[in-house]
C-alpha cells in the first residue's frame, strides 16, 4: 500500500504556491526548415499580412490580422489544400494584454500537416464568421460566443450552444468563478420554484468534506445517535457530546509498528 | 380460536387470507415498482445493466417504463446539469402519485466531483429523494439493493401517502 500522507487541509491549500509561476513555453523553430511550410507561408503572405510565423511541435503557427481571417483561411484551403478545420475557439488573455486570441486549427489530409492560424481581437470586438469556408465553424463559433461572449459577424444562428439561453455570463472567461456567480448558484431554484424559494432550499453546499453534526437527516452522530430528523439544540452538546475515541483511528504515517499494535 | 370455522376446501376452493388494507396496498405497490427509463450520465450505463439479463431487474417486478405517466420510481442516474434540472423536475411532476425517487451515484447525491457552476449540487435541491445510493458509479447489485430498500420503506409506511412524512418543498 502507498504510504499515507495527511490530507487535513488539502482543500484549502492552493495547488501552486508560487503566484508568479509561469508555465514554460514550447520551443519554437524556424518554418523555413520545412519545405512544405515555407511554401504555405509564401503563398499566404502574397495575399494577407503575416505578422508572425513559426513551427511549434511540428505545426506551423501563423499570426494574421483579425480583419483578414476569411482571406487567410480561403488561401490556405484552396492554395495549400488545408481542407479540414478541426478546431476553432478563443483563449482569454484579457488580464495580460486585454485581448482574446482566436485560433483556427487546420489539417491537410493529404500531407498530414497542421497549421494553426491565430489572430488577436480586443474585448468587445467582433470577428467575421468563416462558415462559408468551413461548415464546422457553425457550431464552433456558437460555442466561442457562448463561452467567451465574442460576437461573430454574419453568423446565421448566433445563439448559445451549451449553456441555457437565459444564462448570464460567459463561463470560460478567466474572471468567471469556477463555482459560479450568484446567478449561476441559484439558477435551477429560480427557474423551477421562483426566487421566493431560495430561503426554503438554502444555498448550495460546496464543501464536500463538510459534516454538520446538528444535521440528523444526512449525518449519523456516531455513538450518540438521535432519531432521524430530530433537531438537537446547540445546548444539547454538553449532554450528548460527540467525541471520537483515539483508539479507533490509527496514525498510518508513523509506520508499520503502529499497525502491529492495533492487531 | 376462530369463532367461525373456515372451510378451505369448500367456497370454490379459495383459501382466505386476512390482512390489513395498508399491507395489501403496500404489497401491491412494492412488488411492481416501475422506474422511468431516464438516464443522465454514466450511472445510466449501470442502470441499463441492472435491467438487462445478467442482473435482471424484471425478477423483482421492476420494469422500466418509457413514459412518466406509467412510472412509479424516478432513478436519477448521473450528473444533473443546471440546464437540465428544469426538465428533470418536469418529468417528476408528470409522474402520477404515489411516486418515489432514487438518487443514484455521487453526482446525483451531492454534485460529486463536479464542484462547478453548471452542475446541480445534489438533486434533492429540486426533487424530494427517498433513497440516496452512494458510489461512482454504483454497481448494478447496489441499485438492486436500493430498490429492495425502497420496497422495505414502502411496506413499512402507510398506504395513505399523506401520512408518510416526506421531505417536500412544493
Amino acid at each position: 500500500m502507498r504510504k499515507y500522507t495527511p490530507k487535513g487541509n488539502v482543500q484549502k491549500k492552493a495547488k501552486y504556491n508560487d503566484r508568479f509561476w509561469v508555465a514554460p513555453s514550447v520551443a519554437r523553430s524556424d518554418y523555413r526548415s520545412d519545405k512544405h511550410f515555407s511554401e504555405v507561408v509564401e503563398k499566404l503572405s502574397k495575399e494577407v499580412k503575416v505578422l508572425d510565423s513559426y513551427v511549434e511541435i511540428g505545426q506551423l503557427v501563423v499570426e494574421i490580422e483579425a480583419e483578414e481571417n476569411l482571406k487567410a483561411l480561403k488561401n490556405l484551403k484552396s492554395g495549400s489544400c488545408y481542407e479540414m478545420c478541426s478546431e476553432l475557439s478563443a483563449v482569454d488573455y484579457l488580464s495580460q494584454s486585454g485581448e482574446f486570441e482566436i485560433f483556427y486549427q487546420l489539417l491537410n489530409l493529404k500531407k498530414s500537416k497542421r497549421v494553426r492560424v491565430i489572430t488577436r481581437i480586443k474585448r468587445g470586438e467582433a470577428i467575421e464568421s468563416v462558415i462559408s469556408i468551413y461548415k464546422m465553424a457553425n457550431f464552433a463559433e456558437r460555442e466561442m460566443y457562448d463561452m467567451f461572449g465574442i460576437y461573430v459577424n454574419n453568423h446565421p444562428h448566433l445563439k448559445r450552444i451549451i449553456m441555457p439561453d437565459d444564462w448570464e455570463g460567459h463561463p470560460l472567461l478567466k474572471d468567471y468563478p469556477l463555482e459560479g456567480d450568484e446567478f449561476a448558484s441559484w439558477y435551477e431554484v429560480d427557474k423551477i420554484f421562483g426566487k421566493e424559494y431560495r430561503d426554503v432550499i438554502g444555498p448550495e453546499i460546496r464543501d464536500q468534506a463538510m459534516v454538520d453534526r446538528y444535521d440528523t437527516q444526512r449525518f449519523a452522530r456516531v455513538g450518540k445517535e438521535v432519531p432521524f430528523g430530530s433537531n438537537p439544540e446547540k445546548a444539547d452538546e454538553a449532554q450528548t457530546p460527540v467525541s471520537y475515541s483515539k483508539a479507533r483511528f490509527t496514525n498510518y504515517t508513523k509506520g508499520s509498528k503502529e499497525l502491529d499494535k492495533r492487531k | 380460536m376462530a369463532q367461525h370455522q373456515v372451510n378451505y376446501t369448500s367456497s370454490g376452493g379459495l383459501p382466505i387470507v386476512l390482512t390489513s388494507v395498508d399491507k395489501f396496498i403496500n404489497w401491491g405497490r412494492s412488488n411492481s415498482l416501475w422506474p422511468l427509463t431516464y438516464g443522465l450520465a454514466c450511472c445510466a450505463i449501470e442502470m441499463m445493466a441492472s435491467g438487462a439479463s445478467r442482473f435482471d431487474f424484471d425478477r423483482m417486478g421492476v420494469i422500466f417504463r418509457a413514459s412518466p405517466r406509467q412510472a412509479d420510481v424516478m432513478i436519477l442516474a448521473g450528473t444533473l446539469s443546471k440546464k437540465h434540472a428544469e426538465f428533470a423536475r418536469r418529468l417528476y411532476d408528470q409522474m402520477a402519485e404515489p411516486k418515489w425517487v432514487i438518487s443514484m451515484g455521487s453526482c446525483a447525491n451531492t454534485g460529486g466531483m463536479f464542484n462547478t457552476y453548471a452542475t446541480v449540487q445534489g438533486v434533492d435541491r429540486i426533487i424530494p429523494v427517498d433513497i440516496y445510493l452512494p458510489g461512482c458509479a454504483p454497481r448494478p447489485e447496489t441499485l438492486q439493493y436500493a430498490m429492495m430498500m425502497l420496497q422495505k420503506k414502502i411496506r413499512r409506511g402507510s398506504a395513505n401517502m399523506k401520512k408518510n412524512q416526506k421531505q417536500r418543498f412544493v
